[in-house]
């Protein structure tokens, strides 16, 4: 059986994901889960509590975020 | 000297120099730098992680560890009231609920100067939305003053345009904002060198927050050293109170007793 995808866009670039992942998931597919980080899907913050039970929509626009240097 | 600290929330800091961690060559000078000025309070931008793109790369926060330091993340790069809110929604959420951040909104790319209007719109949601808000502003005593009404922890005026290095340009302007305050004002953005520091403390300044200057200097982690003391310097001149000024000269030797 092949699994069905859908598009997303993370950090403004299209994405082909499989249909159902969780955000936790889909960190762990991009393999940054080990990085301190904050996600925001169509401009609401997922706290990190709901990484786990968030089920991604096909055209989620998906920002992942992190501290770098700034002044 | 007695107890000197700086409250900012309710929170005590020896250290009135707050640095900023952008535009140092790698990591570690980004540590010693900032290890050597002394800041307890340190600045971190945020923005978009590298997707796919080497997910070893050093992480700020190894460095930077906000078991050490009191993180500040700002708004650097927001134009509109809306960016900047959801700037420090997302870092609340990076940093598990800290809700210190630095506000700035920009107004235009040449001069960086603050947008005020926009400005103060997201001070108040963020204030709001039980945000500790530190705001990056003109050095206009009004504006200062209705941000402090608005409920922002600090203050900060720049002294000259982010990044200049002009040093302090209208002294006048942060004394009036300095007399009109009851938060603390510290002078963000501007400074050049160490006297420049020295002067905003001298000023009565409560602090001083500052990057470029020390990661643009040809020896960092020395400048950043050299701003610790003259932030403590300029501090210390100030509770010391200076003499007053005079056109001509007064001896600093007695005239009694003298032999010739």
């Amino acid at each position: 059986m092949i699994a069905r995808t859908m598009e997303i866009f993370i950090n403004g670039a299209s994405h082909q994901i499989a249909v159902g992942y969780t955000v936790e998931q889909l960190l762990q597919y991009l393999d940054i889960t080990t990085q301190r980080l904050a996600v925001e899907i169509n401009k609401e913050i997922v706290p990190r509590s709901q990484y786990p039970s968030h089920l991604l929509q096909e055209h989620d626009h998906i920002e992942i975020v992190q501290a770098i240097g700034g002044g | 000297m007695q107890d000197d600290s700086l409250i900012i929330a309710g929170k005590s800091y020896q250290s009135r120099l707050l640095v900023g961690t952008g535009k140092y060559v790698d990591m570690d000078e980004t540590r010693d730098a900032i290890e050597n000025s002394g800041a307890e309070i340190v600045t971190v931008a945020i923005r978009r992680t590298n997707i796919g793109q080497n997910p070893n790369e050093p992480n700020l926060l190894d460095v930077i560890s906000p078991d050490k330091y009191t993180l500040l993340p700002n708004t650097a790069g927001c134009y509109t009231t809306e960016d900047a809110v959801r700037t420090c929604r997302l870092a609340r959420e990076l940093l598990d609920g800290h809700n210190l951040v630095k506000l700035e909104v920009l107004g235009d790319q040449k001069t960086l100067y603050p947008n005020v209007t926009e400005t103060l719109r997201a001070a108040e949601i963020l204030v709001k939305d039980n945000f500790d808000v530190m705001v990056y502003t003109s050095d206009d005593p009004l504006i200062a003053k209705q941000l402090e009404e608005i409920g922002c922890v600090c203050v900060m005026p720049l002294a000259a345009p982010i990044g200049s290095g002009l040093g302090i340009r209208n002294p006048y302007n942060i004394m009036m904002i300095l007399e009109n305050a009851t938060v603390p004002i510290l002078v963000d953005a501007g400074v050049g060198t160490a006297s420049d520091a020295a002067i905003a403390m001298e000023l009565g300044c409560d602090g001083i927050l500052m990057n470029t200057a020390i990661a643009a200097a040809k020896h960092p982690r020395l400048m950043a050293t050299a701003m610790k003391n003259a932030t403590l310097a300029g501090r210390q001149a100030y509770l010391a109170g200076r003499m007053s000024k005079k056109l001509y000269a007064t001896a600093s030797s007695p005239i009694e007793g003298h032999f010739i």
